[in-house]
């Protein structure tokens, strides 16, 4: 048991430097010192950073800072952390919200926004989780993938043209 | 580290503890299979939900229907007024509260909400939702049968499990169901649509689908 524990916290990542404000946007091409980096190519902007302007990247994000103007990750995860404030249109695979997004929200995979995440925008993405708890305002648009059964069609359509007169029915309860 | 420190973490990590909405009762629904039905007719339907945002909503509409849900949660706007004391102001509010284009929506979602409203505020909301539906759209409402007016100020989150149940899941409010609405008042609130179908639970709920 106390081996098990050790292992998880060798895994758990080093803490990261606080990114300066003026460190460039883009975060694919520029080589990072391995102190800032931490597992499987997940980058932080600390709270302290302000980004306006566009953010473009190929590994995975995490936001702790404000960001305003345009978020693309298109291959790899962004997570506004709690003290995140984007206010940016976001594409992304996916998209974890935690902290504060004012702006459209685009993923290819799945947008899940957590107990105290705010969303003020649209969000479109084949998958959408919201947590109870969590602020959302806006439209959800869910493109549903081909060739993917409709269950919805699969009840009678007679059902739905009941155009009758009303009929007040006792239900079974 | 103490081994007393690892069984609050267990606890939290268990995902019903701490959300006492896995243990909300579930009731049946008549009206629900119907609306979902008349939706499914239309290639991608556009749905509007005034009540609050629920997440297994959001997902059962979206993959059931592929459909475009919009939220626009009433019950924080009533709350507000109840709060500021700006009931009067509340119809001419809900007069100008959806910016949206006429005939925007296939299908719409008020819940319970209408129970929650004096009868101008009911007749202001009303002609909004009748506004913003399309025709041949589908509008879907409960409506409170007894008589007693609860005292209980809470408002109903209302999660679909599937087709033929929906959880009731309660929450906290500035204010109480009021007095409930004749049932001609509710036709004529709705007019020019029509009622295709009206149920009455055991639970003195009255589930209706009107038709554009």
């Amino acid at each position: 048991m106390w081996k098990r524990d050790e292992g998880v916290k060798g895994s758990q990542p080093a803490p990261t430097a606080p990114a300066p404000a003026h460190q460039p946007v883009s975060t694919a091409p520029v080589p990072q010192p391995e102190s800032r980096r931490i597992e499987r190519d997940v980058v932080n902007i600390g709270k302290s950073v302000v980004i306006k302007g566009e953010l473009n990247g190929s590994e995975d994000l995490t936001i702790e800072g404000h960001v305003e103007g345009k978020i693309e990750l298109k291959d790899h995860v962004l997570t506004i952390g709690p003290n995140g404030k984007i206010k940016a249109q976001v594409h992304a695979k996916s998209v974890i919200v935690l902290g504060e997004v004012n702006g459209n929200v685009t993923a290819t995979e799945k947008v899940d926004i957590r107990d105290g995440g705010s969303v003020d925008g649209d969000i479109v993405s084949p998958r959408v989780a919201i947590a109870e708890g969590a602020h959302f305002r806006g439209t959800v648009d869910m493109q549903r993938k081909a060739g993917s059964t409709q269950p919805a069609q699969t009840v009678k359509p007679a059902a739905a043209a009941a155009t009758s007169a009303p009929q007040p029915q006792a239900a079974a309860h | 580290m103490a081994l007393s420190d690892l069984f609050p973490r267990r606890r939290k990590d268990d995902p019903e503890a701490g959300a006492g909405a896995a243990k909300a009762p579930a009731h049946p629904t008549k009206a629900l299979k119907k609306f979902l039905a008349t939706l499914g007719s239309h290639p991608q339907p556009t749905l509007l939900d005034i009540g609050p945002v629920v997440g297994q909503n959001v997902t059962f509409f979206g993959e059931r229907l592929g459909c475009k849900f919009q939220v626009e949660e009433l019950s924080k706007d009533i709350d507000r007024f109840v709060r500021e004391d700006k009931l009067p102001e509340l119809p001419e509010f809900l007069s100008r509260r959806f910016p949206q284009a006429d005939e925007t929506f296939d299908g719409i979602l008020c819940w319970d909400l209408f129970d929650y409203l004096d009868k101008p505020a009911a007749h202001a909301l009303a002609k909004q939702l009748v506004r913003v539906l399309r025709s041949g759209g589908v509008l879907f409402a409960l409506f409170n049968a007894t008589e007693a007016v609860s005292t209980a100020k809470s408002y109903t989150r209302f999660v679909v499990g599937d087709e033929d149940t929906i959880q009731h899941r309660p929450y906290a409010a500035a204010r109480g169901k009021q007095k409930p609405l004749p049932n001609r008042d509710i036709l004529r609130m709705f007019e020019p649509l029509r009622v295709t179908d009206q149920f009455l639970l055991k639970t003195n709920t009255r589930e209706m689908l009107f038709r554009k």
